[in-house]
């Protein structure tokens, strides 16, 4: 199918809510972008105030998530949205239920940083921060792709995400041997795991949004599929 | 990665293209229609499923309700029309010259637009083709007055007053009725005729209701201008568009992921 657009409905109407609530996801996108940004800035230079900031600007997002989700049943309600609208609008209401809990992984980040016990643990705390860099950029590139809708670029970074799991694994081996040199050192090795945790769950919730906008833009739900499948229907 | 189970989940869907011929009610062959020399149909093909409800779809002037009338050959009434092309039913071309257009009007019923009852009773409404078929027989017609108004999901409504004149009924009850009069005959397809755009929303809902009991026991074909409906009512849905046939799918394939840009463009009211 030749490139969808959200405009040219005979209702104007309709054009500017579907316009609106897509630019509100896209808005709370860079919200959640910068919070993520924060909260491994406060993670990397152990600092608390900007912690508490990122801890209290979840709210935002989280008040963000209600509103266009609210948007979505009001459009479903009045317009009785069809094919790619409904796709659409489903896009959305997934979306930004991804991107909130995005914005929980900041917080769980950020708490890391104001926890005494974690930062006994400093030099771990670091070890975290090349594989959050690397969750900020596929989180850019997914809103860049969710903002263009762009299938091929999607489908990328969903393959991609391995390599933060790969990350991951590496940093949970690290932080073993920590705990078996000194059992002591538990708790707050704990406290960095689940920093640790909290950004390779950043990577999987923007390769649902990638799994979405497939979706949306081919209308194929390729949730639990293998790659190979998920080509064919890319292609196709 | 091992991929779900989608079978379990999947609705069961007809394959229109490979119907086996046992479950095709109807099938439309290279129809083309012209009124004097305007061409309204190009080239229709498609296979209409047994007890199962097909919507036709489109905007106005775009075939859909002639397309409708070829199949009780409604169309035969217009002078200046020209028909080619064929329409099967039980693997009979219906405008074969041998076809008796009065006995394939019994086995296709129509229902039009505006409810059309006879000024008679409710009664003589319902048994008035049965009359013409030569039944007599009082307890006969009782019954067949009986099941017809409860297959048209009337009877409560209209038990008590039997006699009464059909126009003293609201426009919902008589479009129930006429529904009634039709299968009082037992067709084998019902053809509806945007069956519900004179009424009020309440009573579109009940025969809406009244369309998903009928597919039990018949085929019906359905000519809508709302497209909610045809979503919420049919199983199959044809999209035509300027006299061709531009999609006919599964009605959940057709709503969520259309194949066609103009399908697309029409159901989410774009500009075509």
């Amino acid at each position: 199918m030749e490139k969808l657009n959200t405009n040219k409905h005979i209702s104007g109407q309709f054009n500017a809510e579907l316009e609106d609530i897509r630019n509100r996801v896209l808005a709370m996108g860079g919200l959640v972008e910068r919070q993520l940004e924060q909260s491994l800035d406060a993670l990397a230079g152990l600092d608390a105030d900007l912690a508490r900031t990122v801890i209290e600007g979840d709210h935002k997002v989280n008040g963000m998530e209600v509103a266009i989700d609210e948007e979505c049943t009001r459009i479903i309600a009045k317009r009785q949205p069809a094919a790619s609208d409904l796709r659409l609008i489903i896009t959305i209401s997934k979306t930004i239920s991804d991107l909130e809990r995005i914005g929980d992984a900041c917080v769980r980040i950020a708490k890391a940083a104001v926890d005494k016990r974690a930062k006994s643990q400093e030099p771990l705390l670091v070890s975290i921060e090349s594989m959050g860099r690397h969750a900020t950029r596929t989180l850019h590139a997914t809103l860049d792709a969710l903002a263009r809708m762009d299938v091929e670029k999607a489908f990328a970074l969903h393959k991609e995400d391995a390599k933060l799991d790969r990350e991951y694994e590496g940093i949970i081996r690290q932080l073993m041997t920590y705990m078996m040199e000194d059992p002591r050192s538990i708790p707050g090795v704990l406290d960095v795991l689940w920093a640790a945790r909290a950004v390779e769950r950043v990577g999987d919730r923007c390769k649902n949004i990638c799994e979405y906008i497939i979706y949306y833009v081919k209308g194929k739900d390729v949730r639990h599929t293998s790659y190979e499948e998920m080509e064919k229907d890319i292609i196709n | 990665m091992i991929s779900i189970d989608r079978t379990a989940n999947q609705l069961q869907t007809v394959d229109l293209a490979n119907l086996p011929a046992q479950d095709t009610a109807l099938e439309i062959r290279n129809l083309d229609l012209s009124y004097a020399d305007k061409q309204a149909l190009f080239d229709v093909s498609m296979k209409i499923p047994k007890k199962q409800v097909t919507a036709f779809i489109g905007p106005s002037g775009c075939g859909k309700s002639t397309l409708l009338r070829c199949i009780n050959r409604m169309n035969d009434l217009v002078d200046t029309c020209k028909i080619g092309g064929e329409i099967l039913l039980h693997g009979q071309n219906i405008y074969d010259k041998k076809v008796d257009v009065a006995s394939l009007r019994r086995n296709v019923g129509m229902v039009f637009q505006r409810p059309n009852p006879f000024p008679k009773s409710i009664y003589e409404n319902v048994v008035y083709g049965l009359r013409l078929q030569g039944l007599n027989n009082r307890r006969e017609l009782d019954e067949a007055a009986e099941r017809s108004l409860r297959g048209a999901a009337i009877w409560d409504e209209v038990k008590d007053r039997l006699h009464d004149n059909a126009f003293g009924l609201s426009g919902g009850q008589q479009q129930r009725l006429v529904i009634a009069r039709a299968i009082a005959i037992e067709p084998e397809v019902l053809l509806l005729d945007e069956p519900t755009s004179a009424l009020d929303p309440i009573s579109t809902l009940t025969i809406e209701e009244l369309i998903t009991e009928l597919k039990e026991k018949y085929t019906v074909v359905i000519v809508t201008h709302n497209m909610q409906q045809a979503a919420r009512v049919s199983d199959q849905t044809a999209f035509m568009y300027m006299g061709e046939l531009v999609e006919y799918a599964n009605t959940n394939t057709i709503f969520t992921t259309p194949k066609k840009r103009k399908t697309e463009d029409y159901i989410t009211g774009r500009y075509g």
